[in-house]
């Protein structure tokens, strides 16, 4: 009786074990044939787990849009491999391997999370399998990496955005910043906002850092308080930002919070609650006002797809959905799929119409974009406040 | 830094420290007994938050019921993960113990991934625990208050079980010598299940309050609290129920004060407590309550 229990218990952990790993294709025909076979694979890089989850499954959502509405490319089949990242920049290098030397993917598509797309950079350097990011926004993720690119603005910008919309539409004179310090997306945002800031004439506070995965940051927020600021920029991961603003608001902090792209995602507010009423934060795409047919066919096909979701579609689906579709049009363009012939026709990309508007690949690899959206949480919602030109 | 300031971190460290403490206690528990650092401990906090999601927020059970049925049930989880995974190892060399330990870690991360998925669920809030008051300028939660107070009265609520009681006593016995105390007719299996139940209890209360807090949980949140919880008890000397409580302090304390003394240093706030740890191993190995053991050859 021991003797069976003990085998069956160790049978239950080698399952649990197993079931975290592995990469799993989404549709039937899974190992079969390789890249240049009968199917094309494309590697969809994405924290599935981990901190970075909701944000990586929603570009998942638009990729697996993109794949139902175009499953064909050069005439073969295209197959979407999913690799989970887990959130974390070791298990990154790890998926990323595992997507170019076994699967053998024809391009890479992800990740949410610029940490983990510089965590792959390498990989998808030395071997020359071009990657294409929906939404990390970091500059480092492309600077000097010719097979990475992405199809959203760059912190560079929307560091700067931010930063004069403080100072502009808020009069603020005085931010307090707080930062992800293991997140170089947090990071860089923070150093580009506070020159910005300055430049603008404004005081920058150091509000304090943090870890990704903290639960407590009471310390932090108590001494953030007796500085007084006008407006708090936290740039971060959701969850954790969303916790922020929650124990800031019951230490009687009551300056507005700022953030960027990340905070619009649905955990954000599901964790806030109502202490996120009125954060304001940067995004590439409002699904009420889509900027050409490309956006307003993705609205419609999303809203079919996912009827649960009506009225509040995040941006990263869109840009999801708009890496899968430069990757299928750039291997048609390229007319194989050898990596630097993608990455050739990535790279010569110009005026390729994607739901989030026209992408323009320029010579750092990123997208040329002309507008930013600005939003705020309203009612439990995220709600269109504005929209900014680029230049 | 002012004196409201000061304050308000103070208090911030007392939420923190006690809830190390709950949790702290249920590792200290089972080494006490078994001589077995069950690092799935964390893990069962994290099931504890999900049950009481579930509860509430899925099943709308009104929460004083969902509170106590999923203290129950951590129990239960935690008596059920004693006996398939540790029971069954009970001759086993130690080794293979602590493996197993750390395979159930892994379980029950995983199923929770695979049940719950891996995206943060908000844990139901409780307007009445989270409203803050005002006292001289310090702003503080009702939370903050309860947390050290639960777990000052559960610690005596342990501490009356275990030196007055026949449960206790044979504990007691059971952690001197478990071999010894079979022969003299105590029904080990039984006394370690209760430990077992104990810890997993006190873990499930530590669950509840640290949802209600921090208001997110995910299946990974069991990790860093879990491992700051043992290093919370050694700090305090492992086996030793007041040593898990004053280390929990010692620790949230040394945590959050880092914070407020020296700013610059946030981003090493995990680091703290590992610093501590190294210090206690090397200047007073058994910890600050615990007492120095002599190995039977």
């Amino acid at each position: 009786m021991k003797r069976i229990l003990a085998a069956s218990v160790a049978a239950v952990l080698a399952i649990g074990t197993l079931a975290g790993c592995g990469s799993k294709a989404t549709n039937d025909t899974s190992g079969a044939g390789s890249a240049d076979g009968d199917v094309i694979k494309i590697g969809i890089f994405e924290p599935l787990t981990g901190a970075n989850a909701a944000g990586g499954q929603l570009e998942v959502e638009g990729m697996m849009l993109a794949n139902e509405m175009r499953p064909e490319v050069l005439g073969k089949k295209v197959v979407l491999v999913q690799a989970d990242n887990k959130s974390d920049k070791a298990e990154a290098t790890t998926a990323a391997a595992r997507l170019i030397e076994k699967e053998k993917v024809a391009c890479i598509l992800g990740s949410w999370g610029s940490s983990l797309s510089i965590a792959a950079g390498d990989l998808v350097k030395t071997n020359k399998v071009p990657a294409i990011g929906a939404s990390c926004t970091n500059p480092l993720v492309t600077q000097g990496n010719d097979y990475y690119f992405r199809v959203c603005f760059i912190d560079t910008d929307q560091g700067r955005i931010v930063a004069n919309y403080c100072a502009d539409n808020f009069g603020a004179k005085k931010v307090a910043v707080i930062q992800e310090v293991s997140n170089d997306y947090s990071t860089g945002l923070v150093k580009i906002f506070s020159e910005n800031f300055k430049a603008k004439g404004g005081e920058i506070i150091d509000g304090g850092s943090y870890q990704t995965n903290d639960t407590d940051f009471s310390g932090i927020l108590a001494n953030l308080k007796s500085s007084n600021p006008d407006a708090i920029f936290a740039p971060g991961n959701y969850t954790e930002s969303a916790m922020i603003i929650k124990q800031a608001r019951a230490q009687g902090i009551t300056a507005p919070f700022i953030g960027c792209d990340t905070w619009e995602t649905g955990p954000f507010i599901e964790v806030g609650g109502s202490d996120v009423e009125g954060a304001i934060m940067t995004t590439f795409f409002d699904d009420k006002n889509p900027v050409n047919d490309e956006g307003k066919k993705f609205v419609e096909a999303y809203n079919k797809k996912y009827p649960d979701k009506q009225g509040n579609i995040d941006s990263v689906a869109a840009l999801g959905y708009d890496a899968y579709m430069l990757a299928l049009d750039a291997i048609e363009r390229a007319g194989s799929t050898d990596g630097t012939a993608v990455r050739d026709a990535i790279a010569a990309t110009k005026d390729f119409q994607g739901a989030t508007g026209a992408i323009t690949i320029n010579e750092t690899g990123d997208a040329d974009k002309d507008v930013a959206i600005i939003k705020t949480v309203k009612d439990g919602k995220f709600t269109f406040l504005d929209t900014v030109k680029m230049k | 830094m002012t004196m409201a300031t000061f304050m308000q971190q103070l208090t911030n460290g007392i939420s923190l420290g006690s809830l190390y403490a709950l949790i702290a206690i249920g590792y200290t528990m089972v080494y006490g007994i078994l001589r077995l650092i069950n690092f799935a401990h964390g893990d069962i906090v994290m099931m504890a938050a999900y049950f009481a999601f579930f509860g509430i927020a899925v099943f709308h059970i009104p929460w004083y019921i969902t509170f106590l049925a999923v203290v129950l049930l951590t129990a239960l989880l935690g008596i059920v993960v004693e006996r398939t995974a540790y029971r069954t190892l009970r001759d086993a060399p130690r080794t293979s113990i602590l493996i197993s330990a750390i395979g159930v870690s892994f379980l029950l991360e995983n199923l929770a991934t695979y049940l719950f998925s891996g995206i943060p669920k908000a844990f139901p809030e409780f307007k009445f625990m989270t409203t803050p008051f005002s006292v001289g300028g310090v702003l503080i939660q009702p939370l903050v208050v309860v947390v050290p107070v639960v777990t000052i009265l559960l610690l005596f609520v342990l501490l009356f079980i275990i030196n007055k009681t026949r449960l206790g006593m044979a504990m007691r016995a059971v952690s001197k010598d478990y071999e010894t105390a079979r022969l003299m007719g105590i029904e080990i299996n039984g006394v370690i299940s209760a430990t077992f139940g104990i810890g997993s209890g006190l873990a499930a209360v530590g669950a509840l309050m640290w949802g209600m807090k921090y208001s997110s949980i995910q299946p990974l949140m069991g990790v860093m609290p879990g491992l700051k919880c043992f290093i919370a008890a050694v700090i305090g000397g492992i086996g030793n129920i007041k040593g898990a409580v004053l280390g929990g302090f010692i620790l949230g304390l040394a945590e959050i004060l880092l914070v407020a003394f020296l700013p610059s240093l946030t981003g090493y706030r995990d680091a703290i407590a590992f610093i501590i740890l190294i210090i206690i191993l090397l200047f007073r190995p058994m910890g600050i309550l615990g007492e120095k053991q002599t190995d039977k050859v």
